[in-house]
């Protein structure tokens, strides 16, 4: 078809000034590096692929320009996910924000959970007891091994290995067990508090925690036995949709995509956040800024989540796990039913909230599982933030695929896609 | 070639129906071996097993609406699924499932197994033009290439088991094999056939036209209801038929190993079942393959099917081919 | 000679039969309540860009051409495999020759890059 003309094709049935644009942004992409970009022998082809699509990981939609299986132009749409939480903040007392960050990258709850909350207590100059960072950290470590699975299962699967979406699934499904018995929620968590995390690791907890770090590494050497030497999957990934390393910092991809294109930036090492100074690990970072580069990254780095749970569970001091300062954070619950004072400032944490100096603003930023997970405050005085805004690493790294995508196959863009590893939940906030 | 009898069309007869039920009881299989190998029960709610489950599955797609794109064409739509179904059935009469028990030997039964299996392929791209969808264009493109890439090396690899039979006739191909199965004596040939009947069902690692994950049902995802379902049956029909003409070129049709050499003369009746059974329980493990494979590897990328197509299969099975032409025309004439 | 035959025939009008059959029961079977949107090609929930049976890309009619050359060949290879050891060393070699010739015609074709689909090495990209 002509591809000068695409917008005269299509009938937009909503939305109709955004769908053209778009269109039209197709059509002038690359116009500075192909000045002939006529079709005379009408061969092009132009593809939506998403929203509602299997593998777009939700709702992502990609505009493809198609000659025959090859990807000549794409472009990104995203959007379709938009819940205003960063609005919403702006209503909520923090504590009451807090359970929102769960739903923005809903597949690493805890991650969230403890940005936010350090963000907080780094603006309103709240002290964390020691025992409380270590149960955030292994909280932490252990939603980025199940991010980092769900990846696996759906990468892998679209490739076509349809089998190990549930191989990992099941090694999740105990990562959800662990959470149930950490803070009584399997999928949205909501344990970290400000000041704290809401109640101590229980004995079954923590066994079981020990049992999942001791069984883990052989499932992730069954994984890896199955992958790394299979064929068809070390050849459709190798050498697909590769990010340089000057590209990837320009548009400010984070996290593994970061790490597999050869930079090795890691916020846990560089400016540690609760006491990741004190635990060993390596970055894992490669090279090649392709696909397997980023599987493997990604594969190292739950080898790495592992040996920190592991040191954390040796080095786990004892001592409360909130700050016990009324005007920072809720007392604990046996306060609340048995004293006055207790209710009163469970009342007065309810009602106010923790309330920041005002005029301060704080940006903090943790590594997620997906990269770069920061929240940046503003204060009023108030118990409410009168500006938040959230930096997702799914949204930086999305603005890569455009890049990665050109010149590649329609089969690629799956794995692509799986490589970059957004939530469409965490990119469109 | 033996005289068609009341015998060819009881065998004819019981073989369409077995193949139907075949395609049946794969998918039940199917549906199970998958849940087996990820861990989950697989259906077991309809009849003891879940045994009745296909029918469940048929009942289902008959009651359901059958769409038809607006844009489409309408009429080749319609005819597209049933092209795979008419292809697969049509395989069943030459082959033969014991001594004597075939529905017919004609002297270019292979050429005709070829001809067939490669007709199936219509009903694939026309399904995907037909839609006038672009995914299911896609499908049905990939679908073309694919199929008659592989054709190739398929028929090279047949045409290495004529040397040893001497004749195109499937009778000709079972009985040259008593003693030697083709697999001993033609590894390559064997090996290469099996990749090529997987490419033909268009089953993992070569489902690229219907790859679920990008092109969301490929050729067929403007079908429904019975429509949808004639391409689902023609699937686990080719598979079966896959396997067994797996089965017949390269590992001894209904013979037990050297079957020539050790097997004892018997009466009609028990060879006729030993003979059956040997040749299923063949299909079955085929079948099987067919089945675990699907459910273990990824898929190929249109280019590396191409390449491995072209540039792998086609030069080994041109050299298998000459190489044994050469081999047997000096071993029939100055040795033997 | 051709009544051998004559079960292929009955069986072709058996699956005739039984293809028609099924669309048939699900046609009268099934609900019809069609509706514009309902039979809209799929396109991943938008709106559908022009349409899909348009001119598509020159490389995939390559393959088809070079699969009716060398399809030629296997048809020849046939009716020789059958008979070759009835004859002289003259008609292997005349085939060798035959099967080589057009072993060069892949080569060719490999290398000219008609078979390859990336954007660097195909030849029409």
């Amino acid at each position: 078809m002509d591809t000068k003309h695409i917008k005269n094709d299509v009938d937009p049935k909503f939305l109709k000034k955004h769908q053209e644009s778009l269109y039209d942004a197709l059509e002038d992409k690359h116009t500075t590096v192909e000045i002939l970009d006529e079709d005379p022998l009408n061969t092009k082809m132009v593809l939506n692929m998403g929203p509602q699509h299997p593998a777009t990981h939700g709702v992502l939609r990609l505009i493809l320009q198609l000659n025959g299986e090859l990807i000549e132009k794409a472009k990104l749409d995203i959007g379709y996910l938009h819940r205003g939480i960063e609005k919403i903040a702006e209503n909520k007392t923090y504590q009451e924000f807090m359970p929102y960050t769960d739903r923005t990258d809903y597949l690493s709850p805890y991650s969230n959970n403890v940005a936010f909350c350090t963000a907080v207590e780094k603006i309103a100059n709240v002290e964390v007891p020691e025992r409380a960072h270590y149960i955030r950290m292994i909280g932490s470590e252990l939603s980025r091994i199940s991010s980092h699975l769900l990846w696996l299962g759906t990468m892998v699967q679209d490739t076509g290995a349809v089998s190990f979406f549930l191989w990992t699934f099941r090694e999740r499904e105990k990562i959800y067990d662990i959470f149930d018995h950490i803070g009584g929620h399997r999928f949205t968590i909501s344990h970290a508090r400000i000041g704290g995390v809401a109640n101590d690791l229980t004995d079954d907890a923590l066994a079981m925690i020990k049992d999942f770090v001791n069984e883990f590494p052989q499932e992730l050497k069954d994984f890896h036995g199955l992958l790394d030497r299979n064929r068809i999957f070390f050849d459709r990934n190798r050498g697909v949709g590769v990010l340089p390393t000057e590209r990837a910092l320009e548009i400010g991809a984070t996290g593994p995509t970061l790490r597999g294109s050869g930079y090795a930036y890691d916020i846990r090492d560089f400016e540690p956040y609760a006491r990741y100074d004190e635990v060993e690990f390596e970055i894992p970072t490669r090279l090649e800024g392709d696909n397997l580069a980023r599987y493997y990254v990604r594969m190292e780095e739950m080898h790495e989540s592992i040996r920190i749970i592991r040191q954390c569970l040796d080095k786990l001091p004892k001592g409360p796990v909130r700050t016990d300062n009324a005007k920072q954070a809720y007392p604990s619950k046996d306060e609340v039913y048995y004293s006055m004072e207790g209710m009163i400032h469970d009342f007065m944490m309810t009602d106010t909230g923790i309330c920041p100096p005002e005029g301060s603003e704080s940006f903090h930023s943790i590594e997620a599982p997906k990269g770069e997970l920061g929240y940046f405050i503003q204060s009023n005085g108030t118990g409410h933030p009168w500006r938040l805004g959230i930096k997702s690493p799914s949204y930086a790294n999305l603005q890569a695929l455009e890049d990665m995508l050109d010149g590649e196959m329609v089969a690629d863009t799956v794995i692509m896609i799986g490589g970059v590893d957004p939530v469409m939940g965490d990119s469109d906030k | 070639m033996e005289p068609v009898t009341t015998t060819s069309y009881i065998v004819l007869g019981i073989a369409l129906f077995m193949l139907l039920n075949s395609a049946a009881l794969a998918v039940y299989a199917e549906r199970r071996v998958a849940a087996f190998i990820q861990n989950r029960w697989g259906p077991n709610r309809v009849g003891p097993y879940g045994l009745f489950q296909p029918i469940a599955d048929v009942v289902k797609l008959l009651l359901k609406e059958d769409v038809t794109p607006a844009r489409g064409f309408k009429t080749i739509h319609a005819i597209a699924p049933m092209i795979p179904v008419f292809t697969a059935l049509m395989t069943v009469a030459v082959i033969p499932f014991g001594d004597g028990l075939y529905a017919t030997d004609i002297n270019s039964g292979v050429l005709y197994i070829l001809a067939i299996n490669s007709l199936g392929v219509y009903g694939i791209t026309l399904g995907g033009w037909a839609s006038n969808s672009k995914y299911s264009l896609l499908g049905g493109l990939r679908a073309a290439a694919q199929m008659i890439s592989y054709e190739l090396p398929m028929g090279l690899a047949v045409a290495s088991c004529i040397l040893f039979a001497g004749s195109l006739s499937f009778i000709d191909v079972v009985n040259s094999q008593e003693v030697w199965w083709n697999v001993i004596r033609n590894p390559i040939a064997a090996v290469i056939f099996i990749v090529t009947a997987f490419a033909e069902a268009n089953r993992t690692p070569f489902d690229l036209p219907e790859a679920e994950h990008e092109l969301v049902g490929g050729y067929h995802t403007e079908y429904s209801s019975m429509k949808f379902g004639m391409f689902f049956l023609a699937e686990y029909m080719h598979v079966v038929v896959g396997s067994m003409l797996i089965t017949t070129f390269f590992f001894g049709g209904y013979h037990l190993p050297f079957a020539g050499l050790w097997l004892p003369e018997m009466g009609v009746t028990a060879k006729a079942i030993l003979d059956v059974s040997v040749f299923v329980l063949k299909t079955v493990f085929f079948a099987f393959l067919f089945i675990w494979v699907r459910w273990t590897i990824p898929r190929f990328k249109y280019n590396q099917v191409m390449k491995l197509g072209w540039k792998r299969l086609l030069p080994i099975s041109i050299f298998n081919f000459l190489g044994l032409a050469v081999i047997v025309y000096f071993w029939h004439h100055y040795i033997a | 000679m051709f009544e051998n035959y004559l079960p292929i025939a009955i069986l072709a009008g058996v699956a005739v039969v039984l293809a028609i059959l099924l669309m048939t029961l699900s046609r009268v079977l099934g609900p019809y309540r069609p509706n514009k949107t309902k039979l809209d090609p799929y396109e991943s929930g938008m709106d559908p860009v022009g349409d899909a049976a348009n001119r598509y890309s020159i490389s995939f009619y390559l393959v088809a051409i070079a699969f009716i050359v060398f399809d030629v060949e296997v048809v020849f290879v046939y009716p020789w495999a059958v008979s070759y050891l009835d004859f002289g060393p003259g008609t292997l070699v005349s085939m060798i020759i035959f099967i080589l010739e057009l072993y060069v015609g892949l080569i060719y074709l490999i290398k000219k890059g008609a078979l390859d689909w990336d954007l660097k090495k195909g030849m029409f990209n």
